[in-house]
Formats: C-alpha cells, sequence, structure tokens
C-alpha cells in the first residue's frame, strides 16, 4: 500500500502506516460537495476511495476503540450509571464519536446464544443525508477519497444534519452548539496514518486502508464466516446511500437490524429529500412571485382609494345617527 | 356604550365628526401588532436564511449563523405570545358571517377595487379573515413543528422519523404564512388609508364607509335600537 | 505460556477455559483472531457466564464454577476411550509406563495416605516403584496394571459425560460436542492451544485444574509443539517477571528455593535439589542448581560470599512455614503481629478477599507505607466514605504515609509478558510532582536503612551491611545496571568446562548465558532464567526485529526470551523418536544427524541424540508427568474438590467440604457459609474497560464503565423481583454490598443434578477512589483461603444471597 504522499490519496492500510513525518495532505482542494453551497469549485484532483471496514464478527467489544477515539479527539466522555447494560456512555454523544453496542440474540436456526457487538458511529456515506441537510455553506465536506467531516467553524448547530442522517449519528454539542461525529480521523489520514480506533483495536476487526481493498479483504471474511456455517455471512455497504467508506461485515448480512437496529435498507428519507428539494424550490419560487408579483401590482396597478364622496357619506351617516341620538 | 356589539370591537367608536375619523385599534393593540410584525419579519429573515443556501448570507443580519441558530426559535416564541393576544382580541370579529360569501364570489370586484357590488361589511373581510385565521392556524402549526425541531433545547423531544416530518411542515408552514403575510402587508398598502389603522389607530370615515360599512354604522349608532339610550 | 503470545497464530483449536481472554487479554487474543482468520482455527470456550470471548467463538459451554476437573477428566476419559491418544507421544514422552507403587490408591475422593488431624497427605505412596539399578521400573507396553497409564485410565473412569453434566451443569451435548473438537487434535498435524487465566488459578484446588489440562494436551501431543502449549496468561503487565525475580516469599529469582528452617547448611540444603536422574541416561537439569544458586550469593553479597562460608549461606532467611504468602501476612497482621507493612504497588483492601478482615488488620498496624502513583483506597482505609467504606475513622491509630511513585509508562526498564519475552520499554513521559520510581525510593530507604546498623549495629547485620550494592549513584541505582545485575557477569576468567584452556568470558564480561555460571565463585548473576538478556552485545531486550523464517512465530531476534532465548518450551518434543517434526509443517527443532537445529533454541543438549535423554529435561525421568508424585499437595492426579462454599456437596464424598488439605484459618473456616443461607453461587472476575482498582482513576476508562454491578440471568431476577439497572443487595457470610443490577441471557441457571444452581457475576472494578462512581468489588464477600499448593485466593467460586435494595445507593 503507497503512502507516498505524492503518488496517491493520504491512506493507509492493513499494513503498518508510515514512521516519517508528513506533511497534511487532504485539504480545501479535496472537497467534492459542501453543504450548503450548491455552485463548489470542482476538486483539485481525485483521491483514491478509502473505507475503514469493521468486521462485527472479530470484534471483542472491548471498547479500546472508543477509548482511542476519545484521546485523539481529546473529548471528555461523561461519565454516567451503570442502567443495566454494557453501553457506555448509554449512547453516542459529542464527546463520544462511536459506541460499542451489544445485542443478545437467541439464534432461532441454529439453537445458539450469540452475542452481537457492533461499533457504531458514522459510516461515511457516498450521498451523505448530513450534507444534504445541513443550511451552512460549508459545514459538512466531503472529500474526495470519501470521507465526510464536518467543518465546525461553519456549524451553526441546527442539528439539520442529525434529520438527514438515516443511521442516527451526528450529536450537537450542549456546549458549543456544534455538531460532531466520527471523523474518520480525516486530520490522522491526511498524514498518512489510519484511523485511531483501527490503531487501537486489538482484533483488527477496525481495519482500513482502499475501499477496493477493503471489499476484497471483507469478501475473505465472508468466505470464512460462511465455513463457519453463518450461510447469511455478507458485507454490509448499503446501496441507498451510495455505498458507505465504513462499512461492516456481519455474520447476520440478511437481518442487520439485529445489530442493535442497524438499518435494514438505509437512504436519505424521502421526507428529507422532500424537504430539501421541492419544498425549497417551488418555495422559495412562490414566495418570490408574491413578492414580485404584489410590487409590480402596486407600482402598475391602481390602487383602492377612498373617494371624497365616501368621505362625505360617512358624515352624513355619522351626523345621521348623532341627530337621532 | 353598546349593549352589544356585531360588528365592532370594544373600544372602536367615532372619534371626530368633521371630517370623520373611526379609532380601529388601541395603542396596546397596535403596539402588540407590530411585535408581532417585528417578530414574524425576524423569523422571516433568519427563518429564510436557513431555508435556501442562496439566502444565507440572511444571517449577516443577525450576526451570524450561530446567532440566527438561536434567535430564529426564541423570536418564534415571541411572535406567538404576541400574536395570542392578538388572537384573543380580534378571533370574534373574524368569525366567518353570511355576507363573507357574497364577498368572496365577488372576488373579482375585490381585485378590481370595485367595491359598490360588494355587501356591507363588519370591522373585517373575507379576505382579512382568511389571513387571519391563516396565520393563526400556521403559527399553531409553526410553534409546533418548531418545537419538534428545536435542537438545542428539546433534541431528543420527537423520533427522528417525526422530526423530518416536523421540519418539512416547518418549512411548508413557513411558505404559507409568508405567502400570506405578503398577501397582508400588500392589502394594508393596497387599500390605501388602512396603514394608519395600524399606525395611528384611525381610520377615515370614508374609509370605514367603503369597506366596512356595517361597522362604521354599528359605531355611528344606526342599527342601535335600544330606547333607553 | 509454554509457548510465546505469537505461536498462537499456528493453532487449530484454541480452548478459554478458565480465563476470559478476549477480556483480559484483548492484545494478546489478536493472535486467536490470526489463527481464526488464516488457518480457519475454530474457538472453544467454557465459562460460566457467556462472555466477551465467547461472542466470537464457535462453540460455548456453561460451567458451574469450581467443576473444572471433572470436566477435564471427563475429558482424558472420553479421549481415552475414544482412541483419542497421541501414542508414540505418550509411549515415549510421559511418565504412562512407569510402574507406580503399589500403596497408592484413590478412594472417596481422597487419595492414599490422608490424615484428616493434620490436613494433610503422607504422600509417600505417590511415587515411582524405583528398582535396583536405581531408575523407576517401565513398561513401554503400557501392559502392568499399575504403570501410570492404567492407573490414570481407572482414575479417570469415573469421570462421564453424566457426570459432567450432573455436576458441571454443562449440557451433556455440549460437552460431547466440545471433546470431539478437542479429539481431533490429538492427530499429529493438528494442535490445540489451552488459555487459561483465572479461572482455574482462584480456587482452592487450582493448581489441579491446570494439571488437569496440562495433561490432556499431553495426551494429545500438544506440549512442545508450534500452535499448541499450556498458556497461563499473566495479569500484570510484569506478573510474570514478578514470579521470575522470586517476589515470592519462597523464593529466590529463577524459581530457587528460599532454604528452610529444616535446612540450616549448604549441603543439606543442596542435597535434596540436585535431583538424580530416574531414567538410565537422562540428563537432569537441576544438577546446575549449584551453578545458579553459587552465583545468585555471589551477586548479593560479591566477595563476602565465599566457598568457606558456604556463599554467605547463612544471611539468607530460612523459612519456619512453607511461605509467607499474603493470607498468612493478613492473618498475622490481624492478630497483631505484624506492626509495619510497606505496600508498594498493591491495593489490598480492594484486591484481598474478606475486605472485613483486611481492614480490621491494616487498621492495627502501627504504621502503612504506600508506593503508588495513585491514592489507594489502601492508602486510604481509614477514611470514613459512607456505605462504601465504614469505619470508625477515630478508632484507627495506624499511621499512613503515601509514597508517590512513577508509573510504568515513566520509567525505563524491562517487562516479562506472560510469553516470556523480556521487552524493555523506555519512559513515555515524565513523572508529575514529587513521584519518583520505585528503585529511587527504595534505594534511599536501604542506604538509611544501612546506616542505622553501621552506627547502631542490630540483630544479624551482615546480610546488609555487606549486600553488593556498586551502583554509580548508590541513591538511584538505574534499570540498565538492574538489568545487567540479573544476566550476570564473569568476577573472573571463566573458561570452558571440557576444555580448561578455552576462555569463555573474561574477568568483568557480561555472561552469554546461563551455560556459562559457575559453582566456583567466579561468576555472578541475580537470577540465572535471565542470563543472555544483556550480554556484551548490549540490550538484548531492546532487539525489535520481527523477521521470522518460515512464519513460525518464534521471531528469535525479537527482544530476549528466557530460558536461552528459547520460545516454545519442552521443543525437543515436536519431533518424534528419531528427531523428525511430528508434523513437518509444524517444524520447530529437527535432529541434523549431529545436531538439533531449526527455527527455535533446542531445548535439549543441542548435541543430545534422539533417544538418548527425554525431552522433559527438567525432570528426573526425562518425561512430563500425568502422575506427579509428590509434587502437588493434594494428589498426583486431579480429583473433583468442590469450592470450600459449595450449593452441593462433593459427589465423591458428601462430608469432604472444600480441598481436605488448604491450609484454613480457624477464625476463617468460622466464616464459611452454606447453601441454605446462602442459596447462590457467585464469581468474581475483570471487565475489559478496565484494570482492576486504578483505571477508575482514568476518566475515560470510568466513561466506558462508570458503575459496579453485578450480572444475573432473567431467571433469577424474576425469581426475586429484580430489575434491569435496578439496586440490589448481595451478601455471603462475611460482608454484603449494594451494586446495580445488569440482567443477561448470557447467565443462565445451571442444572445440577436435581439442584437448579443460579450464578451471580460480580466484576472487580470499583472503590470508593477515582473518577468513577463509588462501589463496592465482590471482595467484601469473598473466602479467604486459598488454594493448596500456592495459597491463592478462591476468588472464583463462593456462596451469597441477593436481594433487591430498598434504598437506592448514593452515587
Ligand atoms: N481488562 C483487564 N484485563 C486484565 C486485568 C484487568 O483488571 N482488566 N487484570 C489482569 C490480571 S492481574 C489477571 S490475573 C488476568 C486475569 O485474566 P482472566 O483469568 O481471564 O480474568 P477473570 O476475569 O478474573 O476470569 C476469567 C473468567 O473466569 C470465569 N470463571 C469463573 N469461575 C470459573 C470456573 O470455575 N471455571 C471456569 N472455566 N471459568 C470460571 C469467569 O466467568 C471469567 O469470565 O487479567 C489481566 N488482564
Ligand atoms: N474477588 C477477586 N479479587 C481479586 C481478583 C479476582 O479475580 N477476584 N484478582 C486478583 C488478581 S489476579 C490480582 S493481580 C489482584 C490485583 O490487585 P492489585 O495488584 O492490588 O491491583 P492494581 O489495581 O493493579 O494495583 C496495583 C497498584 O499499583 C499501582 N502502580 C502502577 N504502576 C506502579 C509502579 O510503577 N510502581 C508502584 N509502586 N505502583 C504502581 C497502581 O496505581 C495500583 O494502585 O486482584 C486480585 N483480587
Ligand atoms: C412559532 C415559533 C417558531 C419556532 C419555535 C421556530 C423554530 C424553528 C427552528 C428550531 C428552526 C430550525 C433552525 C433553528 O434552530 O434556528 C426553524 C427553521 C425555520 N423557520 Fe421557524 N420557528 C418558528 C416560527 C417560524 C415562522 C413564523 C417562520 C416563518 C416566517 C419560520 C420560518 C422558518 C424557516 C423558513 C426555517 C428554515 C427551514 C428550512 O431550512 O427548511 N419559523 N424554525
Ligand atoms: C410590515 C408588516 C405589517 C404591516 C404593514 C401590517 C399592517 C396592518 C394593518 C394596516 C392592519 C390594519 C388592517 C385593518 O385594520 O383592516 C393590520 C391588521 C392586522 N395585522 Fe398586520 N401588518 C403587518 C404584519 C402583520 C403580521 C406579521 C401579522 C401576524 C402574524 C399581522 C396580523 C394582523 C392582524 C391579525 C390584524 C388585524 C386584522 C385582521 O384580523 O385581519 N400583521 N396589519
Ligand atoms: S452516517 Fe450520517 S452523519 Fe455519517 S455521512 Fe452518513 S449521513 Fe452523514
Ligand atoms: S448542526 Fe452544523 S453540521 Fe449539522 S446541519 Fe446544522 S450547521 Fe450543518
Ligand atoms: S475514525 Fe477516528 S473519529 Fe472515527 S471513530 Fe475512529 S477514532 Fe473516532
Ligand atoms: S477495538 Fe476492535 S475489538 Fe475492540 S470494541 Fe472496538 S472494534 Fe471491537
Ligand atoms: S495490558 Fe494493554 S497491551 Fe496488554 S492486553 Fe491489556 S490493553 Fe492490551
Ligand atoms: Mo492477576
Amino acid at each position: 500500500m503507497t503512502t507516498d504522499p505524492n503518488v496517491d490519496s493520504p491512506r493507509t492500510a492493513v499494513s503498518n502506516p508510515p514512521i516519517q513525518p508528513m506533511k497534511a495532505n487532504l485539504g480545501a482542494g479535496d472537497v467534492m460537495r459542501a453543504s450548503a453551497m450548491p455552485d463548489l469549485a470542482p476538486p483539485e484532483r481525485e483521491l483514491t476511495p478509502v473505507a475503514k471496514l469493521i468486521d462485527v464478527s472479530k470484534c471483542i467489544g472491548c471498547k479500546a476503540c472508543q477509548s482511542a477515539c476519545a484521546e485523539w479527539n481529546d473529548t471528555v466522555p461523561e461519565i454516567e450509571h451503570n442502567v443495566g447494560m454494557y453501553e457506555n456512555p448509554h449512547d453516542l454523544t459529542p464527546d463520544m464519536f462511536t459506541l460499542m453496542r451489544f445485542t443478545e440474540y437467541d439464534n432461532p436456526d441454529t439453537g445458539e446464544f450469540e452475542w452481537l457487538i457492533r461499533k457504531d458511529g458514522c459510516m461515511h456515506c457516498a450521498d451523505p443525508g448530513c450534507l444534504k441537510a445541513c443550511p451552512a455553506p460549508g459545514a459538512i465536506v466531503q472529500y474526495t477519497n470519501g470521507i465526510v467531516d464536518f467543518i465546525h467553524d461553519n456549524c451553526i448547530g441546527c442539528g439539520y444534519c442529525v434529520t438527514g442522517c438515516p443511521f442516527n449519528i451526528p450529536r450537537v454539542s450542549k456546549a458549543d452548539h456544534k455538531s460532531y461525529k466520527c471523523t474518520l480521523c480525516s486530520d490522522r489520514v491526511a498524514v498518512g496514518q489510519g484511523p485511531a480506533c483501527a490503531k487501537a483495536c486489538p482484533t483488527q476487526a477496525i481495519v482500513f486502508g482502499t475501499k477496493e481493498d477493503m471489499l476484497t479483504h471483507a469478501e475473505a471474511r465472508v468466505e470464512d464466516l460462511k465455513s463457519r456455517g453463518y450461510d447469511n455471512a455478507g458485507i454490509y455497504d448499503p446501496e441507498g446511500v451510495g455505498g458507505t467508506h465504513v462499512f461492516y461485515v456481519l455474520h447476520h448480512a440478511d437481518k442487520p437490524a439485529l445489530y442493535s437496529n442497524l438499518p435494514e435498507a438505509p437512504r436519505i428519507s424521502p421526507v428529507v429529500e422532500g424537504w430539501k428539494g421541492a419544498t425549497k424550490t417551488v418555495g422559495l419560487a412562490a414566495i418570490g412571485l408574491a413578492a414580485v408579483g404584489s410590487i409590480l401590482h402596486g407600482l402598475l396597478g391602481r390602487a383602492n382609494q377612498v373617494s371624497a364622496a365616501e368621505e362625505h357619506e360617512a358624515e352624513e351617516l355619522v351626523e345621521r345617527s348623532e341627530r337621532d341620538a | 356604550m353598546m349593549a352589544r356589539r356585531i360588528y365592532s370591537q370594544s373600544g372602536d367608536h367615532i372619534e371626530t365628526t368633521a371630517p370623520v375619523t373611526v379609532s380601529r385599534y388601541r395603542g396596546f393593540t397596535r403596539a402588540n401588532h407590530w411585535v408581532t410584525a417585528a417578530s414574524l419579519i425576524v423569523l422571516l429573515l433568519s427563518g429564510m436564511a436557513l431555508f435556501h443556501p442562496s439566502l444565507y448570507f440572511l444571517t449577516a443580519l443577525f450576526g451570524g449563523g450561530q446567532v440566527t441558530r438561536w434567535l430564529h426559535p426564541f423570536v418564534g416564541i415571541l411572535l406567538f405570545l404576541s400574536f395570542l393576544i392578538l388572537f384573543l382580541q380580534l378571533w370574534r370579529l373574524n368569525l366567518p358571517r353570511p355576507e363573507d360569501a357574497t364577498w368572496v364570489s365577488h372576488i373579482g370586484d375585490v381585485v378590481r377595487g370595485e367595491e359598490e357590488k360588494l355587501p356591507e361589511l363588519g370591522k373585517y373581510n373575507a379576505g382579512q379573515k382568511f389571513i387571519f385565521w391563516g396565520m393563526s392556524a400556521l403559527i399553531v402549526v409553526l410553534i409546533g413543528s418548531g418545537v419538534m425541531i428545536w435542537e438545542q433545547y428539546f433534541p431528543q423531544l420527537v423520533s427522528i422519523p417525526v422530526r423530518r416530518v416536523a421540519v418539512l411542515v416547518h418549512s411548508l408552514a413557513a411558505v404559507a404564512i409568508i405567502l400570506i403575510f405578503i398577501l397582508h402587508v400588500y392589502a394594508a398598502i393596497w387599500t390605501r388609508g388602512t396603514l394608519r389603522a395600524m399606525t395611528r389607530g384611525t381610520v377615515t370615515g370614508g374609509w370605514a364607509w367603503r369597506h366596512h360599512r356595517k361597522w362604521l354604522r354599528e359605531l355611528a349608532g344606526r342599527e342601535k335600537r335600544d330606547p333607553a339610550e | 505460556m509454554t509457548n510465546p503470545w505469537t505461536d498462537i497464530k499456528n493453532t487449530d483449536l484454541v480452548i478459554v477455559m478458565g480465563g476470559n481472554a478476549a477480556e483480559a487479554h484483548p492484545c494478546g487474543f489478536k493472535w486467536v483472531t490470526e489463527a481464526k482468520a488464516h488457518r480457519g482455527a475454530k474457538l472453544i470456550v467454557v465459562d460460566p457466564r457467556f462472555t466477551r470471548t465467547a461472542s466470537v467463538a464457535d462453540y460455548y459451554a456453561p460451567i458451574r464454577p469450581g467443576s473444572d476437573i471433572v470436566f477435564l477428566m471427563a475429558a482424558i476419559n472420553w479421549m481415552i476411550q475414544n482412541d483419542k491418544v497421541q501414542w508414540e507421544y505418550v509411549r515415549n514422552y510421559t511418565n504412562a509406563a512407569l510402574i507406580v507403587k503399589d500403596e497408592f490408591g484413590w478412594q472417596d475422593g481422597l487419595f492414599s495416605g490422608y490424615d484428616p488431624e493434620k490436613r494433610d497427605y503422607d504422600k509417600s505412596s505417590w511415587d515411582y516403584v524405583i528398582g535396583d539399578d536405581g531408575f523407576a521400573a517401565i513398561d513401554m507396553t503400557l501392559e502392568n496394571p499399575r504403570c501410570v497409564w492404567n492407573l490414570l485410565k481407572d482414575h479417570v473412569s469415573r469421570y462421564t459425560p453424566e457426570l459432567v453434566e450432573q455436576v458441571c451443569g454443562t449440557p451433556k451435548d455440549r460437552f460431547l460436542k466440545i471433546v470431539q473438537m478437542i479429539g481431533e487434535c490429538s492427530a499429529t498435524d493438528k494442535a490445540m492451544t489451552s488459555m487459561y487465566a483465572l479461572g482455574w488459578t482462584q480456587h482452592s484446588k487450582g493448581a489441579q485444574n491446570i494439571r488437569g489440562m496440562a495433561m490432556l494436551q499431553l495426551i494429545l501431543g500438544n506440549i512442545g509443539v508450534r500452535g499448541g502449549g499450556m498458556n497461563a496468561l499473566r495479569g500484570h503487565s510484569n506478573i510474570q517477571g514478578l514470579t521470575d525475580i522470586g517476589l515470592m516469599s519462597n523464593l529466590i529469582p529463577g524459581y530457587l528455593n528460599i532454604p528452610t528452617e529444616k535446612e540450616a547448611d549448604w549441603t543439606t540444603y543442596m542435597s535434596s535439589r540436585q535431583f538424580k536422574p530416574l531414567r538410565p541416561g537422562q540428563t537432569s537439569y537441576w544438577q546446575n542448581y549449584p551453578k545458579f544458586m553459587v552465583s545468585f550469593m555471589k551477586s548479593m553479597w560479591g566477595s563476602a560470599a565465599t566457598a568457606e562460608n558456604d556463599w554467605a549461606y547463612d544471611w539468607l532467611p530460612k523459612l519456619d512455614v512453607p511461605a509467607y504468602d499474603v493470607l498468612r501476612m493478613f492473618e498475622l497482621m490481624n492478630a497483631g503481629q505484624i506492626t509495619n507493612y510497606f505496600c508498594q504497588g498493591f491495593n489490598p483492601i480492594l484486591a484481598f478477599p474478606n475486605r472485613g478482615k483486611v481492614t480490621a488488620a491494616l487498621s492495627k498496624l502501627k504504621l502503612l507505607v504506600t508506593m503508588d502513583p495513585l491514592e489507594t483506597e489502601t492508602a486510604h482505609f481509614w477514611e470514613n466514605h459512607g456505605e462504601y467504606n465504614d469505619v470508625d475513622t477515630a478508632s484507627i491509630q495506624t499511621e499512613v504515609i503515601e509514597l508517590p511513585t512513577t508509573s510504568f509508562a515513566e520509567d525505563d526498564g524491562s517487562l516479562v509478558n506472560s510469553g516470556r519475552w523480556l521487552q524493555w520499554h523506555w519512559a513515555a513521559g515524565t513523572p508529575p510532582g514529587q513521584a519518583q520510581r520505585d528503585t529511587w525510593i527504595m534505594a534511599q530507604i536501604f542506604q538509611r536503612v544501612r546506616k542505622l546498623y553501621q552506627d547502631e549495629g542490630g540483630v544479624l547485620p551482615e546480610p546488609i551491611l555487606n549486600l553488593t550494592w556498586d551502583y554509580a549513584d548508590p541513591l538511584d541505582p538505574t534499570a540498565e545496571e538492574l538489568a545487567k545485575e540479573m544476566n550476570g557477569r564473569a568476577l573472573a576468567d571463566v573458561y570452558d568446562l571440557t576444555d580448561k584452556t578455552k576462555l569463555v568470558a573474561a574477568q568483568g564480561k557480561q555472561l552469554a548465558n546461563f551455560g556459562q555460571y559457575r559453582d566456583d565463585g567466579s561468576t555472578m548473576g541475580g537470577c540465572w532464567i535471565f542470563a543472555g538478556c544483556w550480554t556484551e552485545d548490549g540490550n538484548i531486550m531492546a532487539r525489535r526485529d520481527n523477521s521470522d523464517p518460515d512464519d513460525t512465530g518464534t521471531y528469535l531476534n525479537w527482544s530476549f526470551s528466557w530460558p536461552m532465548n528459547r520460545r516454545i518450551l519442552y521443543n525437543r518434543a515436536s519431533a518424534d523418536l528419531e528427531g523428525k517434526a511430528w508434523d513437518p509443517a509444524r517444524k520447530l527443532i529437527e535432529w541434523n544427524g549431529e545436531k538439533w537445529e531449526g527455527y527455535d533454541v533446542p531445548d535439549i543438549s543441542p548435541t543430545a541424540k534422539p533417544g538418548d535423554v527425554g525431552p522433559f529435561i527438567m525432570n528426573q525421568e526425562g518425561m512430563s508427568r500425568l502422575f506427579t508424585r509428590g509434587l502437588m499437595r493434594d494428589g498426583p492426579f486431579p480429583t473433583h474438590m468442590e469450592p470450600f462454599e459449595s450449593p452441593i456437596p462433593n459427589v465423591f464424598n458428601e462430608k469432604m467440604v472444600g480441598n481436605p488439605v488448604a491450609r484454613v484459618f480457624v477464625s476463617d473456616a468460622e466464616q464459611f457459609g452454606t447453601s441454605d443461607e446462602f442459596p447462590f453461587v457467585a464469581t468474581s472476575y475483570r471487565l475489559t474497560e478496565h484494570f482492576h482498582y486504578w483505571t477508575k482513576h482514568n476518566r475515560i476508562n470510568a466513561a466506558l464503565q462508570p458503575e459496579f454491578f453485578v450480572e444475573i440471568s432473567p431467571e433469577l431476577a424474576a425469581e426475586k423481583g429484580i430489575a434491569k439497572g435496578g439496586t440490589v443487595r448481595v451478601w455471603s457470610k462475611r460482608g454484603s454490598i449494594t451494586a446495580k443490577a445488569l440482567v443477561s441471557r448470557r447467565l443462565r441457571p445451571l442444572q445440577c443434578g436435581d439442584k437448579l444452581v443460579h450464578v451471580i457475576g460480580i466484576p472487580l472494578h470499583w472503590g470508593f477512589m477515582g473518577a468513577a462512581r463509588k462501589g463496592f468489588g465482590p471482595n467484601s464477600l469473598t473466602p479467604f483461603v486459598g488454594d493448596a499448593n500456592i495459597e491463592t485466593p478462591e476468588y472464583k467460586a463462593f456462596l451469597v444471597n441477593i436481594e433487591p435494595a430498598t434504598t437506592e445507593a448514593v452515587s
């Protein structure tokens, strides 16, 4: 796997990352889409798509990835209570970009009990609902290597990304009112390092590299699982969002919902599409027409004037009534 | 003064007789209306800034996106409260009456400004009533949906699918209320002599005669049949 | 571990039983993942709970805590019944063929020679028949009814799949599936690895659990081969180093022994150490004992240790009891017989059983000194923390001094991992505040104590006054200096033992390996097994060359592995009688006609012809032992013993409680509970999110697992009306705790005969200091009794009761 910054995109893979310092090699010129910026200039180059593969069947739920993520991103997750489960914190938070989710499952086909542990976090969708929903120009960007990143300086904290995301990932901070989620360690990738979570993962349940390599690797993993009796093992790289740059190997790819409600067929919700599509164009047009129409009518049309006769009529009416009184 | 008003609000009265001026809104009502109006304008500007990227520049009016984001819902609350007061005062006179149907059926004449062919009206015509009820309904929809998408305080209030519907509804309602608002403002300007009802509080006798004759008659006591007075 | 961590990638079958490798050794567990991914290896987990290791296993079976011997003996029985035996290995490399004395026997759960008064065995019958030639009698046909094999066969015949179901609560079909999977590894081209830890050790018969699996592995021919082995997953990062360096009261570095009172002089001591071979031609490695011992004495007292004064033997302490293990120390402390306690890197009030007793013991001290980077519960045992530490502060007179130390990340040094690799590490940060390295603190104390002896004298001042202390800065020995001392060096020119003209190490030079150790005082070395770690070539532990010819996983040029840089112990057994690898694909070393060579350092004299010398050179018979003779206090074969607190009586002997030879202090015996009062079995363990009692000081770890809880099955929750996330009270005969309830189907009630046994799981990471929420661990509840051989406390099986708590715990 190349790590020469000049040859190719910043990326690392299962192999060891470079130990020589490298200049940051992922920047504004690599952005292919940005929120609320329909007329963005095309990117300066095409990077090789990267991906983080999470092999759920290898994951031992140790949470090393969670702690590495907090360490690297310098977040301080809250010390909560135990509420009778292993998920801690209990959900993704602005300070916890990734979370191990645990599900107990009695497999009706085999009669075996299974404990399914899934690392939850941003999927880095090729078609990101968060980006689609975001109203702030440049608050969410997508690089040509597939990483979807939040640019906090531009974020206004409206939470539309939460609404837009098909995976319920972003979390808006109460402290600084900015939205947070996994960055796919864009800052590390930029200097040729893999994500912190992948680095920390003791079982290599998390691996990182080009999407292509990761797919090949994933296919081999699926074969292995099939050989162990998981006939429905497969890759979770959902089409509906154009594929993702974080994707899973699942033992039960036919039932993703088993894994703490991983969406069966995620896609940007039609409601969101409607909200961000027709509503905007039609709405804006209607408002524009109404405004311009009334201005024009006001200028060109005849106003509804009260005539002197009518003033007189009124006076008469009032006088009459006073007389009557 | 009058035992039973049908077409007018208590407080409405004929202020001077030559020329006739009619008091249409008390100071408090006017102030309140302008609070409502100002809120809506702020909401409109701030909302539209988020509504479409081409209008995002409007956030600059408020000091940036973050301020726009937090300000908008608070102003929404202000709008809701001030409009509520307005509503409580005005809803009765905005109830539909039989003459409204005739008025609507002559909408062409209304638009052409040929009011001679229209029935005599109370304080409000059907158009105004439409605006009144339209705004009332939309404000309820807006506050309802607005709170559901209010990330800062109610991030978990509704599920994400509901939230998606809420934001869609909010946008649609916003568009609708903006259209109504334009109609309202335009009507107020086009119908000359109306604006002063909300500025000075009074209208001329002729204006009242022309647009709201029943209202004028009632204030002038023509309909008054109480012998004790 | 017999094999290194990296070797696990070579296995075909991993059995994690008596441990929870994925949670307690997540990084090492990566090699299991490797084996699975690259070799299609299978993983079996046998644990009372469905653990995170089980979550990635191919097959799981539950087991009642404390019943593993039944499972293991039944597995051996099944192998024998179904001919899943590596016969050539068993016949030649184990003591299967040796003949045992006629007096040896087993009845009603006890072996011959039991004395209930002494709670001990007379072990004289537990031995081979010794022929007139001085060698053990043997029958290679395995027909003699008194040969080890036939005794074993008879011994394990009682352990049937039905008994497993009845005693362990493991469903029979699960047991059978597992033994079938294991049985496949008796083939020479298949290997199974056993990964275990406290699930086996923390029982009053812990050592016998491990014996059970070791025997099974020998029968399958899996010891000494790639991908096989008995792999004890050690705990703290340097706990292997701790045992190596002899931090146990009865050990000298390198597993030499502290003399007992009975061994009043050097000759007596040595006479029982240099084992005589029990088979013709066999070399017994322990014949080198004097070289190691003398070199050790020279490292201690240098020129003051001479042949004339028996190498200063008199200055060594002599044990009056088998060991001053920690249980005994706290017993003594509680009896007021210990007044000062230096507590270094240890948090006994949380770590040790029966917290009530430990707290009482600490309260009787005059002085408690803790050396720790953190403010531990032990250092603050006298503070009242409400229900979490409800002590009467005013009544405690102990003076406590906290000495802040650095942590492992703040100093240089080496850590010995479970695979016996000494890996050098470098400080990654500077210590905060007044923190000082442990060695600095100890050097300061030592110098002051020595000064006191110099100035004021005292009882037996010599060992202190004469102690070698030749560090550049006597107040601050460096890790490098200590490492060199452990390795050993020539005090005079050292010559080859056979060719006296050949100089092997000039005076003052670092020794290359323990083969250069001498018993004439010409060498010194603090820990013979570490010899080779810092030679004239420099710091061997700092090597980081990961080349690995043939992908054996041995990595001979990565750091240093004791002994002799050998990676797989007993690797001679990976080859057949002719010296050819059993499985060419698993070659480690082979006999090339002249010497042994291959990918690992041979665990045999390089020129010892195959057939001449048995592969297990540390044993007098050169064979591994299916029958341990008198080496274990509780029997030469493992026999089922219940925990001291058990829900059901021993099936072999209703009256037998616990391990019949385990040491029990009188006051503790009174504190054992019975199943009428305490119907539920509790077991304690760690969680992957925390390391014992100190990561709770770290905010991120605390966030990942914030609050103390216990795990129970939905059935028990329903029976007791306990809600998920609700608060419960759990109590034993010794104490009571409150915790959150985690209700999970990962815990199943076990049907043991006609008794339904509920298991309550208690993780151990909480206390009243640090960032996490205040809580308890299990040790307010656990019994104060240890393994019969090594005194590891019985943390893994005890009795409790549970109820929903009426008041919410303050948090
Ligand atoms: N994350 C983490 N890792 C650690 C530590 C830590 O504190 N935290 N501590 C380190 C230390 S010092 C040590 S010693 C090791 C210990 O490593 P392990 O021994 O693996 O750890 P434990 O969690 O004590 O116990 C392991 C398992 O034994 C099971 N068990 C209990 N009783 C029985 C029994 O009778 N039979 C069988 N078959 N299983 C039983 C328990 O359910 C538990 O799952 O871990 C080391 N690694
Ligand atoms: N019920 C129950 N009890 C158990 C167990 C169980 O399974 N069940 N497991 C047992 C086992 S296996 C173990 S190992 C013990 C663990 O018991 P402890 O060894 O007491 O546990 P730790 O928290 O690891 O304590 C080590 C202390 O060393 C300190 N320390 C770290 N680095 C350094 C250093 O460089 N120098 C010094 N001086 N101190 C340092 C830490 O801050 C910490 O306070 O618990 C035992 N207790
Ligand atoms: C009545 C109470 C109202 C509340 C509580 C409210 C709340 C909100 C909230 C929370 C948002 C999301 C952005 C943000 O957090 O700032 C929003 C967006 C918006 N609001 Fe409101 N609002 C209200 C009224 C209105 C009104 C009266 C209008 C119309 C003038 C309006 C127009 C909009 C628009 C256009 C958007 C952007 C929607 C989009 O991007 O599609 N809001 N509102
Ligand atoms: C710049 C903006 C506005 C202008 C110039 C304006 C002007 C006026 C005028 C002149 C009147 C008196 C009409 C009459 O007496 O017949 C009036 C009435 C009223 N306005 Fe506005 N207005 C504005 C904004 C708003 C807004 C934003 C709202 C509500 C959201 C509103 C609600 C009303 C209501 C309820 C009445 C009472 C008449 C009725 O019930 O229809 N106005 N406005
Ligand atoms: S998972 Fe959600 S937050 Fe992540 S890229 Fe997709 S839509 Fe955006
Ligand atoms: S919260 Fe920030 S990132 Fe999310 S949609 Fe709003 S501006 Fe965009
Ligand atoms: S890729 Fe980086 S930001 Fe994302 S979960 Fe992993 S460590 Fe956290
Ligand atoms: S670090 Fe790896 S094994 Fe551990 S929880 Fe995360 S993904 Fe799973
Ligand atoms: S001590 Fe550290 S390196 Fe070792 S297994 Fe635990 S987490 Fe991994
Ligand atoms: Mo341990």
